[in-house]
């Protein structure tokens, strides 16, 4: 077992992990934080997507003891109690999902496109979520979620 | 059938924050040990069994300095290990002297996976598709490659063996890609094809690099991409436009060598017809891009 040190939302937690462990069998098996969700578990599909020291990444292609030390923001970390972030407030306003099983990746790799361009073209949109896939809404709803996102994010 | 695994099997994991402790841990463990970058390949093949498991994965983040990213106009572009994709992609200075290598980054994966990838473990995975490889070919790259018995460098034309297959040795890293400046007067392209726009692999990957003496092209460097057992240079093609101005007819004459060399495939992601066709039409796109860009 590997001792990591690893503050989630904010929160600082001290684990005990097995070294093959992901971060995102952490995140949600350890911590019990299952807004992240496994689809592909290899890399493809991006619902599993997380912001590790203000990068987006994949957790499932991460190891626990690579994450020691690291700060990571999750889905459960965006709303500020029952206030859910403008990115959340817009995918729900505009309907950006249906089954929702793809919803906390897109807006997390949403939140990481955003905090770096806070104005982004069509095409920066799309280069944005291009590693999140969704197998229901056909992504138009999403596109235009993050649209207005990064209207009310400018508010 | 394939299974499809949820867990990655055991192994266990160590993070040296020095080059030589990496090096005595890799000559001490030999092929029971597996370096580790991005993990963006090596985590994927080992849950998939497609690769054995490790019996210790040594990760090479923690090493100081190893993610630099430096410009000389003597000594050109040097590239870290540890240099992600994104943060290459993204320097001003390989923007600025680099760009066809900033455009070929960008094709490949997404935010996600760029931001935790190596470009010398793209290098380093030797698959016949790896995007970053016809640029490095053309651009004529070399590899420092280092071991505790001492260092050697190896230029990127020599280090592909085979699919997935390098001349590193077990306990050797790769602790920098040296790119040498660009002539002036020189221009180039990458084009990718994949069925999707992306997250996807090449199908066939184009690199094309000319330096011109006035209208005449004294270097011709191409590259292809997934149609050999390697990335690999094209030298028929290459001498095909050397020498020659670069007109309609002399890129039909090297895209044509091009694809009449070229020895793909054939597999269920493309025909090798087809890929040898492309060839022919991404090398002949990617040479008309650079005639009729401005010197
Ligand atoms: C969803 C997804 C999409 C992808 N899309 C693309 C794509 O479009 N184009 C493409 O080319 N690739 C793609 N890849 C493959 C992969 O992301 C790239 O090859 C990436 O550059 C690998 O780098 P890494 O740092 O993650 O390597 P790792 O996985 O860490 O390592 C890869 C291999 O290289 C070895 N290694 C790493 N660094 C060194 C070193 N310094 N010295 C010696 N050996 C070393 C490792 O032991 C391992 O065997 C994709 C992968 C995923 C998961
Ligand atoms: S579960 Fe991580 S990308 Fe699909
Ligand atoms: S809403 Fe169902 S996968 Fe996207």
């Amino acid at each position: 077992m590997k001792e990591i040190r690893i503050t989630v939302n904010g929160k600082p937690y001290e684990l005990s992990v097995r070294p093959w462990a992901t971060l995102l069998e952490v995140i949600r098996e350890d911590l019990g934080l299952t807004g992240t969700k496994e689809g592909c578990g290899v890399g493809e599909c991006g619902a599993c997507t997380v912001i590790m020291n203000g990068k987006s990444v994949n957790a499932c292609l991460v190891l626990a003891p690579e994450a020691d030390g690291k700060e990571i923001t999750t889905i459960e970390g965006l709303a500020q109690g029952e206030k859910l972030d403008p990115i959340q407030q817009a995918f729900y306003e505009i309907g950006g999902l249906q089954c929702g099983f793809c919803t906390p990746g897109m807006i997390m790799s949403t939140k990481a496109l955003l905090a770096e361009t806070p104005e982004p073209t069509d095409h920066e949109i799309r280069k944005g979520l291009e590693g999140n896939f969704c197998r229901c809404t056909g992504y138009t709803k999403i596109f235009e979620s993050v649209r207005e996102a990064s209207r009310k994010s400018r508010r | 059938m394939t299974t499809f695994y949820r867990r990655l099997p055991r192994f266990d994991y160590v993070q040296p924050t020095s080059l030589d402790e990496a090096l005595s841990l890799l000559g001490r463990y030999k092929a029971d040990a597996k370096p580790l970058a991005g993990g963006t390949d090596l985590i994927p093949q080992v849950k998939g069994r497609d690769m054995a498991a490790p019996r210790v994965v040594v990760d090479l983040k923690a090493i100081p300095g190893l993610d630099a990213i430096t410009y000389d106009a003597t000594k050109g572009l040097t590239l870290g290990a540890m240099a992600t994709i994104a943060n290459v992609e993204r320097s001003v200075l390989v923007r600025e002297h680099y760009p066809m290598l900033s455009n070929a980054l960008t094709t490949m994966a997404s935010p996600q996976v760029r931001n935790r990838a190596t470009v010398t473990g793209n290098i380093c995975t030797a698959v016949p598709s790896a995007d970053s490889a016809p640029t490095l070919l053309v651009l004529e790259a070399v590899l420092k490659l280092v071991s505790q018995k001492g260092e050697r460098l190896v230029p990127i034309t020599q280090f592909f063996t085979g699919p997935r297959q390098t001349v590193l040795t077990y306990d050797e890293l790769i602790t920098e890609i040296r790119i040498p400046s660009p002539p002036p007067k020189s221009r180039g392209v990458y084009l990718k094809l994949s069925p999707r726009k992306s997250m996807d692999l090449a199908v066939v990957g184009v690199a094309a690099f000319v330096v011109r003496d006035g209208e005449t092209c004294k270097d011709v460097r191409i590259a292809l991409g997934a149609v050999a057992p390697t990335p690999i240079r094209e030298a028929r093609a290459e001498s095909a436009l050397l020498g020659k101005k670069l007109t309609d007819e002399s890129i039909e004459e090297a895209a044509s060598a091009a694809s009449s060399e070229c020895r793909p495939i054939d597999d269920h992601r493309a025909a090798r017809e087809y890929r040898c066709d492309m060839v022919y039409v991404l090398t002949r796109r990617a040479l008309t891009q650079i005639k009729e860009e401005a010197l």
